[in-house]
């Protein structure tokens, strides 16, 4: 799946994302987004720290950025983070282009 | 930010510990008796109401007061909400509870005898999946048996109808039984047809040691309960039939749960989930209905049952009667005895009566176990704890 940094992502409606003591737990609304039918999900750190702007405003790119200056990291070491992370989540149909 | 991670994203159990480390949301289960009547009249029922029970139905939760409580519910954490009754599947508004539920990422584990299931409810099942399996009783495997049970004519083929529609849209469903007299020689034609349904890895559950009725409105109906109630030593051969698995079963359970539970009556789970009535009452369990150890939610929040008011029940509700004193306070058994407040309510109208029928049926299994002796009586027994450590070993 190619994914641009220059598009913008949200939450898709196929999942319902919630927050449960800090936790981050995406819980699927219809069929097939897990592999059994009573799967959850949740996120590791860097998964949650990018989860928390995916939305559907700002591009990956200023998602990027914005990560950039927060953690003081190089933009190329926090691009393959973000792609990484929206690439899995785009396959698993949690988030769609907007 | 890390590079090295191999995956962003992670299935998670739903084992609340394995989630929050330390830590839990506060509420970890809710249950919710949609409704206390029921298109079968079972004879073994504690719950149900008869369907057209139109006083039953004036006095039920609204709509909005119900998707109130799934709210705050999912706003304390909960992952998990129950649908029983009687039947939930009586509600008109069924549908929109469950996908209101589910939109605020709940869980849902519906429990329903199937008659209900329509094509659009299992076609709904199968685009918005409960994410918990369904579970569905079964009375019988064949019209004679089930509807000696349920007492209401056409239900087998209704029940048979429902479950076909499950499983025609592949919706995760497990069966489970009741042994009565109607239907015990079915036993295993019953498990011989689960282990065909797919979402049934394990055998089906049976309940066989009934409660009385928990609203302790009918002495009549009590009557044909206690006379359905399998005798302790049938319980234990029934019990039995699950062979090493029962016994690996017990001896981890034993090893963890026995133990004199002294004069604090809530030594379970009670109070620590909340059960919401069909009228809005919020019970410390499923079965516990005396009037003071329920809180009203159109008077509260759930948030302060669970912090305040249960607790608080937790704590101070302790026994007082001698009899109570003497043996069940003391008797080791606590973990395989079904004595607890709520049956001692619905059987005697007092929260700390021994149940007789739970304390023959607790000393036929621990002698079946080898924990007792014949002739012993489990409160007098000095050295328990060594016994339980050699069942454990």
């Amino acid at each position: 799946m190619t994914i641009s940094l220059d598009a913008v992502y949200a939450v898709s409606d196929d999942v319902v994302a919630r927050e449960i003591e800090g936790e981050i737990i995406i819980v699927p609304l219809v069929a097939g987004i897990g592999d059994l039918e009573d799967e959850l999900f949740t996120l590791n750190e860097t998964g949650r720290a990018i989860w928390d702007k995916l939305d559907g405003r700002r591009s990956l790119n200023e998602i990027i950025k914005e990560l950039s200056a927060e953690y003081q990291a190089p933009p190329g070491e926090l691009e393959a983070d973000v792609l990484g992370l929206v690439s899995e989540l785009a396959r698993r149909r949690m988030l769609v282009a907007v | 930010m890390s590079k090295a991670t191999p995956s962003y994203v992670a299935k998670v159990s739903a084992a609340r510990h394995r989630l929050w480390p330390g830590r839990a949301p506060l509420l970890g289960q809710l249950d919710l008796e949609l409704t206390e009547r029921c298109n079968n009249d079972c004879i073994h029922c504690c719950i149900n109401l008869q369907e057209n029970d139109s006083a039953a139905k004036k006095w039920e939760l609204a709509t909005d007061e119900i998707t109130a409580i799934l709210r705050e519910a999912a706003s304390l954490g909960v992952l998990s909400a129950r649908f029983t009754g009687g039947e939930p599947l009586l509600r008109e508004d069924f549908q929109d509870l469950y996908i209101f539920a589910r939109r605020l990422g709940l869980k849902v584990m519906l429990f329903t005898n199937a008659r209900l299931i329509t094509p659009d409810l299992a076609r709904l099942f199968a685009r918005i999946p409960p994410l918990e399996k369904i579970e569905v009783t079964v009375y019988g495997m064949r019209r004679e048996s089930y509807e000696a049970v349920s007492r209401v004519p056409g239900s087998f083929d209704e029940f048979r109808r429902g479950v076909g529609l499950l499983l025609n849209k592949k919706v995760p469903f497990v069966v489970k039984g009741a042994v009565l007299p109607p239907n015990w020689k079915e036993m295993e034609e019953f498990e011989t047809w689960a282990i065909t349904i797919p979402a049934m890895d394990t055998p089906p559950t049976y309940a066989m040691f009934f409660d009385l009725r928990g609203r302790r409105d009918s002495t009549a109906k009590n009557r044909l309960i206690r006379r359905l109630r399998v005798t302790p030593e049938d319980g234990v051969i029934l019990l039995r039939r699950r062979g090493r698995a029962y016994l690996q079963e017990m001896r981890q359970f034993c090893g963890k749960f026995m133990g004199p539970p002294g004069d604090l009556l809530f030594s379970c789970g009670a109070g620590h989930g909340a059960c919401v009535d069909a009228y809005g009452m919020v019970q410390p369990c499923l079965l516990m209905r005396h009037p003071d150890m329920v809180y009203d939610l159109k008077k509260g929040s759930l948030k302060d049952a669970l912090t305040n008011f249960f607790p608080r029940l937790r704590e101070e509700t302790r026994a007082a009667n001698p009899d109570y004193l003497a043996r069940c306070a003391r008797c080791f058994l606590k973990g395989l005895c079904e004595q607890c407040p709520a049956k001692s309510w619905a059987e005697h109208g007092a929260l700390d009566t021994p149940v007789e029928y739970f304390c023959r049926v607790a000393h036929a299994q621990a002698r079946d176990l080898g924990l007792l002796r014949d002739g012993e009586r489990a409160w007098e027994v000095n050295g328990w704890k060594e016994r339980i450590l050699r069942y454990d070993n």
